[in-house]
Parts: structure tokens; C-alpha cells; sequence
């Protein structure tokens, strides 16, 4: 299934570029004023398209990989719907979740996009999960681009639970003001942000920090979760952003039935979530801001898999009126013994 | 991708690296230590939980229920027989059996997380009950201590 998403995209990738040449050949000999200002980058598209392709089969391959169980076994997962949001539940020490995620976006003075994030979640310990995100984009009728990385890291300070769960989020982004899988939504973002071609979007490169404050709490089967944020652009001269996100779900049974089941009610997960920006240390509130609410859906199955959907709806005139997502993951166990036992340490 | 990423990338990969290969001999250092720890980690159950009943200890499905739960969620750490594997202790020790459903609730909601078993209040807590339900049926706790099977 992943393969033939990331297929769809290299094929999509394949017309996008072919689409380009032709509209930048009928520019250079006369067109609109707009595909002229995209000239200049003509040499550009092979570059950017060979990069995304690699991207593209890379990240085919290591699902590939993964998915054919090569490494280690793959475990039954228990996640929640949550695209955006946080709950206070790390990942399993030792175990490794490899994840594919996709945003379909509307864009209002633009072309529509499609993003896409390969993810890679482990469990160091019981009180630290570590992820390394890749992410791309397809901005139709233009191209497809590789907008770079992330590194998080989730910590527990605390041993056991409580009223309120408290998890500390730390961050590293290295992206391009291209990357459109809004992830998160902080400071002044808006939708418009967006609206530019890929050519003008990806020469400007983000260096950021982010720190979230996970609070979570679980109540007789529902979840509760709360997630302020703090970015900072390593840039000295940019300002602090702010934003939150929130999100309530519950499973649509509690109890768990006593055969092993694709389509029991249990290993559906429903709920919905919010989130926005918050404006930045120079002004600081919701003018400018944009914000969505998303009713999220998972489906946890036997097998180890996990599909998610979410479609997000855009609260104001400064959000994409449309954030459609899903994503599927699936969990493999004892993958810190098999790495430690291939650099030839004792399993 | 910029070329000039290319030493950040390697450096943040060797970094992951390390982390992981320390993270996994943190892991195992923990776990090495996990089956002197329960008795410990007994002694901080409240009292009020202590005393808990097992809601689902008549609930004729709950034993199934809880062997399906436990071969997806428990067995990898602590082997499908609860006999213990390489990465959690066995739930036939003494300690275990002669611990109450309430504190064996409470250890799996909140994990002993410094030892390396993670917090498992994600799964509700009906199932954690199912899974209490059969490791007692299936001998892993006192039977005494939860009314006979």
C-alpha cells in the first residue's frame, strides 16, 4: 500500500515535470506574466525532481524493508487517531515505528498540494521516545520537492501517572519555507503562506527549535490532551511563535472482545482535534492567526498496522479551507536488540 | 536537498546512533535489575488501589479476552507462557503471586518506567483487567487472593 502511494507520487512527479516544460516552453514564447517569473529557475526542475525522485524510492525502499518484516517482528499497536496532537503515551522501549503520512491541501490564490512525511519513532527508553521525520511535497501543476528534516524528542519526567500526565517536547526542524505538511500550526501562519510557487518557496531554509509541553490525562477510556508551543527560528532576529493543539478521543469499545478481530469495535479509535497559531512575542493573540478543527479516526489492526484519517476543516479566512489527512504506520519489536546485536554487542 | 546539509545530516545520524545503542544498554542494564526491583515497586502502591477488586474476576469472556490482550501487548517482555523472557521478568515469581489484582493493576497502568517496563494506562482499563483476569486463571497470580477460579 505504501509502496504504491509513494508510486502514485514518483508517477505524479513524472507529469508534473513534463507539465512544467511545457507550460515554461509556451511562457518563453509569450505566456503569462506569472510563468515568466518562474523562468530563471529553468534549470532548476531536473535538480529538484531528481532529489524528490531519490526521496521518493528511498523512502519506498525502507518501507519496503520494513514492511517485509526483514528486521524484526511487527507488533500490535494500540494508537491513537491524533495527526497533530500529543498524548502523554510514549512508544514501547526497544520497539520501532516507521509511519507514511499525507496531507491533501486546498490552496485559495494557489495550487492545491499534496504532503507527504516519512516518520521514524523509537523508543529509547520507558521515559523517551526519539523521531526522525523526511518530509516532500507535490504542489500540483508545478513540482515536487524535497522540504527537509526533523529530529524530536519526547521525554517523561515523571515516573508514575497522575491527574495530569506532563511530557516535554523538544525539536529540531530543518525545512524549507516549501514545506506544507503542517505539522503544526504556530505564530502567524496562514494559508496564504503557501500560496507561492515552489521555485520562490524552497530558497529560504528554516533552522528552528520547538518545544511543546505535552499534558495528557486518561479517563474512563476517553483521552484528554493539551499541547502548548513555543518555536523559535535560530535566526536571532525572529520573534518566539506560539500556538497550541488539543484533542479528545476515545476507543468505540472499552472491553476487548475474546477472538482475534479485524472490524471489532475496540480497534477503532475516534476523536477530534483542534489547533491553531497563537501570534508571536511582538504580538501576541489570534489576529492574523489560523486555526482547524479535525474529526480523527484510527484503525488499529491485528496484522501490526495502523491506518489514521483525519479531514481538517479551517476555522477562519486564514486557514485552507480543506487539511485532508491519512497515514499509516506499523510498530516492529526488538529493533534496539537487533541493531545492537548487528554492531556486535550482546543481545 | 542542499548539499551543505550534508555534514548535519551525518552528524545528527551519528548522534542518533549513539543514542540508540546507549539507549538499548540502558534498557538492558534496567532490565537485568527488574526482578529485585517488584517488591520495591509493590511498595508504592496505594493502599486504596491495593485493595481493588478485580471487576471482570466473573466475567466468563475475560479470560480469553485477556490471553488475546496479552500475546499482543505482554508477551514479547515477559514470554507468551509469563514464564519471563530477555526483556521482562517472569509473573510466576513469588512476589507476583502473592500480590493483590489491585497492585498488579496499578503496576501495569503506570509501568515501572525507570526499569524499563513503559506505562500501559493507554490500553482502557477494562482490557487491563481482562489481562489480570487471565494471568490469574492461568496461574500467574495467587488464587487465593482473588476469590478461587
Amino acid at each position: 500500500m505504501i509502496g504504491s502511494l509513494l508510486l502514485a507520487s514518483d508517477l505524479t512527479q513524472g507529469e508534473v515535470t513534463a507539465s512544467n516544460s511545457r507550460v515554461r516552453t509556451t511562457a518563453a514564447s509569450g505566456g503569462s506574466k506569472r510563468w515568466f517569473r518562474s523562468t530563471p529557475e529553468r534549470t532548476r526542475p531536473s535538480e529538484g525532481t531528481f532529489t524528490a525522485a531519490a526521496f521518493s524510492l528511498a523512502c519506498e525502499a525502507l518501507f519496503t524493508l520494513f514492511t517485509l518484516g526483514f528486521v524484526s517482528s511487527p507488533s500490535l499497536a494500540q494508537e491513537s487517531p491524533y495527526i497533530v496532537t500529543y498524548d502523554h503515551h510514549l512508544e514501547e522501549p526497544g520497539n520501532l515505528e516507521v509511519e507514511y503520512f499525507s496531507t491533501f491541501g486546498t490552496q485559495r490564490g494557489g495550487n492545491d498540494f499534496h504532503a507527504y512525511w516519512i516518520e521514524f519513532e523509537y523508543g529509547a527508553t520507558a521515559w523517551w521516545t526519539t523521531e526522525f521525520y523526511l518530509d516532500g511535497q507535490t504542489t500540483f501543476n508545478d513540482s515536487t520537492v524535497v522540504t527537509g528534516f526533523r529530529w524530536e524528542n519526547r521525554f517523561r519526567p515523571l515516573r508514575d501517572e497522575h491527574f495530569i500526565n506532563p511530557v516535554i517536547y523538544i525539536e529540531y526542524e530543518n525545512i524549507s519555507e516549501a514545506d506544507k505538511i503542517i505539522k503544526e500550526v504556530e505564530g502567524h501562519d496562514v494559508e496564504s503562506d503557501h500560496a507561492d510557487s515552489n521555485a520562490v518557496l524552497k530558497k529560504d531554509y528554516d533552522h528552528e527549535l520547538e518545544f511543546k509541553l505535552i499534558l495528557s490525562k486518561d479517563f474512563k477510556g476517553w483521552n484528554f490532551a493539551v499541547n502548548p508551543l513555543a518555536t523559535k527560528n535560530l535566526s536571532p532576529s525572529n520573534p518566539w511563535e506560539f500556538g497550541y493543539a488539543a484533542g479528545i478521543s476515545r476507543p468505540l469499545a472499552l472491553k476487548a472482545s475474546a477472538t482475534r478481530c479485524t472490524f471489532c469495535r475496540e480497534n477503532f479509535i475516534a476523536g477530534v482535534e483542534v489547533y491553531g497559531g497563537l501570534g508571536d512575542t511582538q504580538s501576541f493573540g489570534l489576529h492574523e492567526t489560523s486555526h482547524y478543527i479535525a474529526p480523527a479516526f484510527a484503525w488499529n489492526l491485528p496484522s501490526g498496522w495502523t491506518v489514521r484519517l483525519s479531514p481538517g476543516f479551517g476555522l477562519n479566512d486564514n486557514s485552507h479551507r480543506l487539511l485532508l489527512r491519512w497515514g499509516v504506520s506499523r510498530e516492529f519489536s526488538g529493533f534496539g536488540e537487533m541493531f545492537r546485536s548487528l554492531l556486535g554487542g550482546r543481545s | 536537498m542542499n548539499s551543505s546539509l550534508a555534514p548535519v545530516i551525518i552528524a545528527l545520524a551519528g548522534v542518533a546512533l549513539c543514542a540508540l545503542d546507549t539507549s538499548v544498554a540502558l534498557a538492558q542494564e534496567g532490565r537485568s535489575k527488574s526482578c529485585d526491583s517488584v517488591d520495591v515497586v509493590l511498595l508504592r502502591v496505594p493502599e486504596k488501589v491495593r485493595a481493588k477488586r478485580n471487576p471482570f474476576e466473573s466475567d466468563p469472556e475475560a479470560p480469553t479476552a485477556g490471553k488475546k490482550l496479552f500475546g499482543q501487548h505482554c508477551a514479547e517482555c515477559h514470554g507468551e507462557t509469563a514464564d519471563g523472557a530477555r526483556r521482562g521478568p517472569s509473573l510466576r515469581a513469588e512476589h507476583v503471586e502473592n500480590a493483590t489484582p489491585g497492585e498488579i493493576f496499578w503496576i501495569v497502568t503506570n509501568g515501572v518506567v525507570r526499569r524499563g517496563m513503559p506505562a500501559w494506562s493507554k490500553l482502557p482499563e477494562q482490557q487491563r483487567w481482562q489481562i489480570i483476569t487471565f494471568l490469574r486463571l492461568s496461574g500467574g497470580m495467587d488464587r487465593t487472593k482473588n476469590g478461587g477460579v
